[in-house]
């Protein structure tokens, strides 16, 4: 009997962790009891990007869009919508209007993504290779090995724009020109999914929803560079990408899509994964392939650039997952085509993990020039809980932090470069008027400095020396004297460190000290924190007014530093007191006040 | 290359699956990472006697082994609890509160950071970005997920794991 509809559960990581696996097992469960097994196809994909909104499960042909789905909803969804067609209503996206979305485009989360590199998330199921193919998967690998030249490749890549999106934004055609022009007996790629930054997924939910197109991508690289042998370098910590990738790799070598003659064109090339072990500084093209190499993963200077001297002195290409997922995609509608998609410098779209005070967060890709007021209003839905808007920060550790005024930025490299930010590779992190700015500096300090392989001393006691300085302002206790120590510190790691960790580090101080020097200036001279965040600079005390004396506080407090008869005004021992916020958090008459 | 062939303190079993796994990795170059990788998974950690063992399997000397192993955050050396709680600090969680829940945490068992309980059920580690930041704050217990964690639900959660 044919297939009367396709029943997509989303499977990426945020789901899983909301039991999208139940729902899954549910939903096949009830459909087989329904008798409509063979007429439904249940399939788990990747993320669809609005993960705030998961678990998801969306039903083709018509589109539902069902959010914050629970197992216990399967049932429904198969009597009513499988059987009798008639979709859940109460388990639809409601709009801002309360009007339930019938399909995405009625989510203003998606109106203003384009999908490239996440074309197939959360519209295949990333193991079953027939599915990649159905949608144009290995068309572009056929074209490039039957029909084009490795030059011919290169220059389609030239013609895009395409620029890493690890980072930096060197243009990927120079990268493997130079790798294919180094005479050697054996070249590498390097597929690099370290993914370091904290608070960022794109790498993960890529190759979690999508792992064939990556493969695909490094086999075409292996053909433009005359390599045969390729290594994916990714996190331990991701094992679900890890296994997906795995069941692909089996999947591509039965298919001979991998091997040694591949497709019947005699061309070689497979591909091995390696597993990194929870070192940021990993991410950083010469230390991962120490690490590759089985050492302790510390960068070196370059030159010898990689596409001369990489992996085990071969010349070796190295490029971030989100860059190889763009080139089937530029191989199949040609370099014009991609190229006519972002700004004047940055061609395409990019990936941003969205996260922090946002109502939306999620996954999202749009095309390069979009503003950030694009994504934090209209994708992300604003700030949560009605909070004003404070910064956003992009990069990551090595980023920076803009403010309101900025929000009219069109995201490119050189725009964001030029503010003291940089795209990183791709974390989005959104702060409201409770976050304050001086602490979160304090926390990608922190970060760098654990983080630092020690190799250098500018970075390794540079960073050490600002962590202890934005410490003391965060204390209280720093002075004027200290802005201009850290604006030296920073100057020096800027110039002399070896890695662009260190050389980053100061990012977000720099940043912080241009765009939010009130903010410095409320913690060392007024000995405040306007976001009542350090808590060597809030006191907590009760308003004896408003106190009603309804115990509550009291009950909540770790330290039991709150004494006072019931229906009496109660008061804070300031001795004990750590400053947890316990008492804030629970008291429903706004009675107990931070300053 | 010569190996050191200091005597193991107590004799470990490996089981023919890893075995079979160093064998296979033994001559590939750079093995030394992905083999460290297999035996943390057999033995949750990376008992002494064990590195001893594999080192001599793969006769790289145990110097430098020790120099890798502490080199990567992942490599543990300490056995952990029988339920590791792993407390997500990235920066999305740490913005919505992780710090909390590690507080918290320490309240309820005792514990800080890369310490076991006594009975050496849970021991608690911070992370850096599972990967769902939507559900932030992150926690995962026992390789469990557990999203948009309020510090005061940590009991329950822990209870959980308690009667199993
Ligand atoms: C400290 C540090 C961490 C990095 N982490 C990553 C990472 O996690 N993922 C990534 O793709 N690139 C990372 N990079 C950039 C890589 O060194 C390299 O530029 C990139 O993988 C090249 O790929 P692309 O040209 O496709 O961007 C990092 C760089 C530095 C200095
Ligand atoms: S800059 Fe920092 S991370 Fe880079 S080599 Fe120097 S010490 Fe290591
Ligand atoms: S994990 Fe399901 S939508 Fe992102
Ligand atoms: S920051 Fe905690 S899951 Fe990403």
């Amino acid at each position: 009997m044919a297939l009367n509809n396709y029943c997509l559960v989303c499977g990426g990581t945020g789901c899983e962790s909301s039991k999208s696996d139940d729902i899954y097992k549910k939903l096949k469960e009830h459909a087989e009891k329904a008798g409509i097994s063979n007429q439904v196809q249940i399939v788990k994909t990747g993320c669809f990007g609005f993960c705030e909104k998961g678990p998801i499960v969306k039903i083709l042909p018509d589109e539902s869009f069902y959010v914050e789905v629970k197992p216990s909803d399967a049932e429904k969804i198969v009597s009513e919508h499988l059987v009798k067609g008639r979709p859940v209503k109460e388990l639809l996206y409601k709009t801002a209007d309360d009007i339930a979305a019938k399909s995405e485009a009625d989510i203003k989360f998606y109106q203003k993504q384009v999908r490239i590199v996440l074309r197939n998330c959360g519209i295949i199921d990333p193991e079953n290779v027939q599915e990649y193919i159905a949608r144009d998967g290995y068309a572009a690998l056929e074209k490039v090995l039957f029909e084009m030249t490795p030059e011919k490749v290169i220059d389609e890549l030239k013609k895009s724009g395409l620029r890493g999106r690890g980072g930096a934004g060197f243009p990927t055609w120079l990268k493997w020109t130079n790798t294919r022009a180094t005479p050697a007996d054996q070249r590498y790629v390097i597929c690099n999914a370290d993914e370091g930054d904290p608070g960022a997924y794109m790498d993960r939910s890529t190759l979690e929803g999508d792992p064939h197109s990556v493969l695909e991508a490094m086999t075409i690289a292996g053909f433009a560079m005359g390599a045969t042998k390729g290594f994916i370098y990714i996190r331990a910590e991701y094992p679900l990408a890890i296994h997906r990738l795995e069941v692909a790799m089996k999947q591509s070598r039965e298919m001979g899509l991998l091997g040694k003659n591949i497709l019947g064109s005699g061309v070689e090339f497979d591909i091995e994964i390696r597993l990194g072990a929870g070192a940021f500084v990993c991410g950083e093209e010469t230390a991962l392939m120490q690490s590759i190499e089985g050492k302790r993963g510390m960068p070196v200077p370059k030159p010898p650039f990689p596409s001369v001297s990489g992996l085990w002195g071969k010349p070796t290409s190295i490029n971030n997952v989100e860059t190889f997922a763009n080139v089937p995609v530029i191989i199949l509608k040609g370099g014009d085509w991609f190229a006519s998609i972002g700004t004047a410098t940055s061609k395409g779209t990019k990936v941003f993990a969205l996260t922090g005070a946002i109502n939306n967060s999620g996954l999202v890709e749009v095309p390069m020039g979009t503003t950030l007021r694009e994504i934090v209003y209209d994708i992300g839905g604003g700030i949560k809980g009605g909070k004003a808007f404070k910064a956003v920060q992009s990069g990551g550790p090595s980023g920076g932090v803009l403010s309101t005024e900025f929000l009219d930025t069109p995201i490119d490299y050189e725009s964001l470069t030029k503010l003291g930010s940089m795209m990183g590779s791709g974390g989005l992190i959104v702060m409201s008027e409770d976050d304050c700015i001086v602490d979160v500096v304090r926390f990608y300090l922190e970060f760098s400095v654990e983080e630092s392989c020690g190799k250098c001393a500018p970075c390794r006691i540079g960073g050490r020396k600002l962590l202890n300085l934005v410490e003391k302002v965060t204390k209280g206790t720093a002075t004027l004297a200290d802005i201009d120590t850290m604006k030296q510190i920073s100057f020096a790691m800027q110039r002399a460190s070896l890695c662009m960790l260190g050389g980053t580090t100061p990012n977000p101080v720099l940043s912080t000290l241009k765009y939010f020097e009130k903010e410095y200036m409320a913690h060392i001279i007024d000995k405040k924190c306007p976001a009542g965040k350090c808590k060597d600079l809030v006191t907590y005390s009760i308003d004896k007014e408003k106190c009603i004396g309804c115990t509550v506080c009291a009950r909540k407090c770790p330290q039991g530093c709150i004494t006072g008869e019931r229906k009496q005004p109660h008061e804070i021992d300031q001795s004990k007191c750590i400053k947890c916020g316990a008492c804030f958090d629970a008291c429903k008459f706004g009675a107990v006040l931070v300053s | 290359m010569s190996v050191q062939t200091l005597p193991a303190q107590e004799s470990v079993e490996f089981s023919p699956a890893l075995v079979s796994f160093i064998e296979e990795w033994k001559d590939k170059p750079g093995n030394l990472i992905m083999v460290l990788h297999r035996l943390q998974e057999e033995f949750g950690y990376l008992p002494r006697a064990a590195v001893i063992k594999m080192s001599q399997m793969i006769d790289v000397p145990l110097a430098k082994i020790y120099g890798v192993i502490t080199f990567y955050h992942f490599f543990k050396l300490n056995r952990p609890g029988k339920f590791n709680i792993q407390v997500c600090l990235g920066t999305a969680c740490y913005l919505k509160g992780g710090q909390d829940i590690i507080q918290e945490l320490e309240n309820l068992l005792g514990i800080g950071v890369n310490q076991v309980t006594d009975d050496g059920l849970f021991s608690v580690e911070a992370v850096r970005c599972v990967g769902c930041c939507g559900l932030a704050p992150v926690a995962v217990v026992g390789g469990e997920v557990f999203g948009k964690v309020d510090p005061e639900k940590l009991p329950e959660i822990l209870a959980k794991f308690k009667g199993v």
